[in-house]
This record gives C-alpha cells, structure tokens and sequence, in this order.
C-alpha cells in the first residue's frame, strides 16, 4: 500500500467510488436478500414454522435433497476424471473438449429441460417406446435428475482443471515411478493437494442442484407431493398469493445460498494458506 | 509432438507414464454424449425434420421476434448497467481497503449462490407498486415490476458477478510499473486510467460483458414473476418456450430453442476469441 499519488486517487474520490459501489451493491444484492427473510417472517415465527412444516413443503424438501444426492455424485466422478484425462495428457482436440463440457452453461434453462422433453417425453423420439416398457422419465424424478445433471454438469470439472493444470504433474509422475499404482497415486498424491478445489466446486454444484428452477420446471410436471422441487414450490405458492409460504419456502433456500457463499470464503482462506504452506 | 515410435504404435496421445488415460477419457467422453450431445443434437434433428418453411413460420413469428427483441435487447442492456458497475465495483475491491472488505466480496457472488426464483419473488417483492422501492418510485411515474424495466433489474441481478469476476484478476495483475511510467510522462489520473488501464482491462470487460449478457437472454426463473408476462410485450424468448410446451407445440417450442441455441453459440465463440485474443495481447 505504498502508492505514490500520483499512482492512486486522491481520498474523496476513493471514497465516494467506494461509497457508490457500496450503494449499488446495497440496492441490487443486499435488499433482495434481506426481503426474502422479512417476507417469510411476516407474520410471526409461527406462520413461517407452520408454513415450513406443511406436508407438500416437507415432500418438496426431501425430493430436492434426493435429486442433490443423485445428480452431484455423478458429477463428482465425471468432474474428477475429465479433470485428470486433461490435466495429466496430451492430446490432439483437448480444447474442444474443454469447451464442449462448457456447453451447458450456454444453454438456457429452459432449452436444457426441452431437450430431455423432446427425447423422452409422451411426444419424443424415446417415447413410444418407454410408454410401451412402463418406464416413466418425463413428469417424474428420473427427468427432473437428468436436467438437473446436465445443468451442473461443467461446475466440477471447471473448478479442478485450471487448479490441476496449474499443480502440474511431476508429484504424481515421481509417485507412479517409486511403485505406486494409479489409485494409490490419485488418493494419496492427487486428492490432498485437489481436495478444497473440488469442496468447492462440489459447493456449487450442490447450490445449483438444490436451486434450480428453469430446467426442472420444464420437465416435472409440477405434481404436489410428488415432482415438486423446493424452487417449484415456491413458484405455486407465490402464484396462490400465499406469501409467506413462498417466502418461507424461498427463505431456506436463501440460507442454502448464505452458506455456500461463507463456506466459499473459509475455503479461499484456506486456498491462501494452503499456496502459502506449499511455497515454504 | 508424438515420437516414431508411439506414431507407429498408433497412439495418438504423448506417451505418459501416469495411467488412467484410457479409464478417465473414455469415462468422460461417453458421460458428456449421453448427457450433453446427444440431447442437445435431438433439438437440430428435430428442427431439421420441420422443414423450412414451417421452421420460418414459428420460429420467426411476430410473437417469437418480439420475445427475441425483448430478451436479446434487455440482456444488452443489463450488460451495459453491469459492465458501468461491475467494472466500478471491481476497481473498488482490488484498490482500495476498507472495513468490510470481505463480505462485500462475498456478497458479490450471491447471485451464482441463490436459486433464480428466490431472486425472482425477492424482487418482485422490493418492485412490485406496493413494494419497498416501488412505492416510492411509483408516485413519480415510474413503474419497474411488470414492465421491460423489472427485466432488466432481475438481470443486472443475475450478470453482476460475472463481469466483476471477470475484470477482478486482470485488474489485479495489471503491473504498477505502467500507470507510474504514464504518470512520470505528465499524464492525469484521468488520462492513465483512459489510456493505459481502460484498454489493459477492454477485453476482460469485454468478456464479462458477453458473459453477463448470454447469461441474460437465457435466463428465466428470476424474470418470470417480475415480468408481467404479456404475449408480445413483456414475454421473454424462455418464457414463449415453456408457452408453446404447455400447449403441446413441440415444433413451436424446438424452433425458437434451436434460433436461441444458435445465437448462443455465436456468443460462446465470441467470448471464445475474445479470451483468446487477449491472452495473445498478454504474451506480447
């Protein structure tokens, strides 16, 4: 913090940018946030709890957890290998790999839940052929799983491979050529210097899992009790007029996102501290 | 580059000593087809079946032009709001200390971390004519909620972190060497930062930009409850898709997706060549 003046602003410039930036922040981020938890408390304590407590908000909980504990495993394993093929190779086509795992990220919501519409829905290519087998996929939980796996499908994978092309691979190198064989050398070389940028990506993931809205919407079929994800439910109480159960609902989806966003914190901390050990 | 012997092997990868190769490629080659190609290509197969004609008819009907004008116009915009203020954010953070640093910079990411629909009633809430803002805004002839206005607020919302994000570590490894050089040569603050650090950060900002706005035009969930929704004038192009599903029109639904699949494509390689034409810039 040894700029001359000549290399910085002088003191009331610093501080009404800051106090601008501040303001912006305030209105765009801050308020929104602060009126889902003073919606949801409107009306007492005891509206929230009661809200919360609701037999469909209950069904809307635990199938969002089960899709979460389905779609971000898989995208645990898939992040992990794709990571290791492009980190610890070379190959001819390796980023058009990169920018193909990006693709869902360009994809609207919606488009990302048509998509598996169009395959297997009543209409779709697949599905005469799963009506005649019973298998039901659009309008139930193994549809809701799939848009929700294609949407989160780059978030492993994007946060492992900058940190494993930068980590290089002459720890695993040296590992593999003292005897160790290829699991041994990815559990106990790779994954302790990997393991807060995975936590991380996998924070993420799990956010998105839990709080996705547009791609499920298209292929859940808004059943109460039954297809309902947590943000679906909080789209058919608001659309009821029943506020605070919408906020409610919403509200603890909100702390989801309070604790992925101070975890992500503690973790880049520890990042810092982990590059600071490694250096010494 | 692949030695004689492992081209006359066949291999068509260096030779490494690691394994896995074979295990994690194929593993995740086979994941990303049957999870993200082969859907995504059902939408140009059944495009294709249409025919043209049919495929102009619905995929640039009046209603689907303006849902285009609609989502790709307020998208630009709150790029622009984002790209002013995330860049004005940015500096803020990388330059200046002040208490609360921390939070501030993790508040910035809040939008990745909440679900769009919490985001969209939240909104809709502060917006809405009876709202904390909208019942002072209201009075003076402004209304946000149910109008093109709310759109933009709930995508300003959704961009912000992506172009702060973006310009953040650019502006952090931008050499101190090169403003004092400009200051040493009678250049102004102003002027440093117009001609030496605006076009240092151009293509960072640049691609926040892209980023925020391809973002933008697919977005739904926090637009939807703050929109109104009115066929022709406040409905997003997402929204007409969901539309064109409820009513059984699948060849609706697949021409608008594959026009907005399209332009997103051209966005991604934009934003592509953007990156790659500014790490070239860094090289030099």
């Amino acid at each position: 913090m040894n700029r001359t003046r000549s290399t910085t602003e002088n003191r009331l410039t610093q501080a009404s940018l800051i106090a601008a930036a501040l303001a912006f922040l305030a209105f765009f981020l801050l308020l929104p946030l602060i009126a889902v938890f003073s919606e949801a408390l409107e009306q007492g304590f005891g509206a929230f709890a009661d809200a919360v407590n609701n037999p469909d908000a209950l069904a809307a909980i635990r199938l969002t957890l089960l899709i979460a504990m389905i779609s971000v495993p898989l995208n645990i394993v898939f992040g992990i290998a794709a990571s290791w093929a492009i980190t610890k190779f070379s190959f001819p086509g390796k980023s058009l790999l990169i920018t193909l795992i990006d693709l869902p990220f360009s994809v609207s919501p919606v488009v990302s839940g048509l998509i598996f519409v169009l395959l297997f829905g009543a209409h779709g290519l697949l599905g005469p052929w799963l009506a005649e087998h019973d298998v039901k996929i659009i309008f139930a939980v193994p549809g809701i799983v799939l848009a929700t796996v294609f949407i989160t499908f780059p978030f492993v994978a994007r946060e492992l491979i900058p940190l494993m092309m930068e980590q290089g691979k002459d720890d695993e190198e040296a590992a593999v050529s003292l005897g160790a064989n290829g699991w041994q050398t990815f559990w106990h070389v790779t994954l302790p210097n990997i393991r807060w940028g995975l936590l991380y990506g996998v924070l993420l993931c799990n956010a998105r899992a839990m709080g996705e809205f547009g791609a499920v919407s298209v292929v859940s079929g808004h059943i109460r009790g039954e297809t309902n994800t947590m943000p679906l439910h909080v789209e058919i109480l608001y659309n009821e007029y029943d506020f605070v159960g919408a906020f409610a609902v919403a509200s603890l989806l909100a702390l989801l996102a309070l604790v992925t966003l101070v975890a992500r914190s503690v973790l880049e901390w520890r990042f810092d501290l982990h590059h600071e050990g490694a250096r010494h | 580059m692949p030695t004689v012997s492992s081209r006359l092997k066949g291999h068509w990868r260096q030779p490494s000593v690691l394994p896995g190769f074979g295990l994690t490629f194929g593993l995740s080659l086979a994941w990303l087809t049957l999870i993200v190609l082969i859907p995504l290509a059902t939408i140009f197969l059944k495009s294709a079946g249409m025919g043209w004609h049919d495929f102009v008819a619905v995929g640039f009907s009046d209603r689907a032009l303006a849902a285009y004008r609609l989502s790709f116009g307020t998208a630009a915009a709150a790029g622009l709001v984002n790209a002013v203020f995330g860049l004005l954010v940015a500096w803020v953070l990388v330059r200046y200390a002040f208490p609360g640093k921390q939070v501030v910079s993790a508040l910035v990411d809040l939008p990745f971390a909440l679900p769009t629909a919490v985001a969209g009633i939240a909104l809709t809430a502060l917006y809405a004519p009876t709202g904390w803002i909208g019942q002072y805004l209201d009075p003076l002839g402004i209304k946000v909620a149910f109008t093109p206005l709310g759109i933009i607020v709930a995508l300003v919302f959704i961009g912000l972190p992506f172009v702060v994000r973006s310009v953040e570590p650019v502006l952090a490894d931008l050499g101190k060497e090169v403003e004092e050089a400009s200051a040493t040569l009678g250049a102004s603050r102003f002027q440093t930062f117009t001609r030496v650090i605006f076009p240092a950060i151009g293509p960072a900002l640049l691609t926040g930009f892209a980023l925020a706005f391809a973002r933008g035009v697919g977005e739904y969930g926090s637009v939807i409850f703050i929109s109104g929704n009115m066929p022709g004038k406040t409905e997003i192009a997402p929204l007409l898709i969901v539309t064109q599903l409820e009513q059984y029109a699948y060849d609706g639904a697949t021409a608008i997706a594959t026009v907005m699949m399209l332009a997103s494509f051209a966005i991604l390689l934009l934003i592509n060549w953007l990156q790659a034409a500014s790490r070239g810039r860094a090289g030099a």
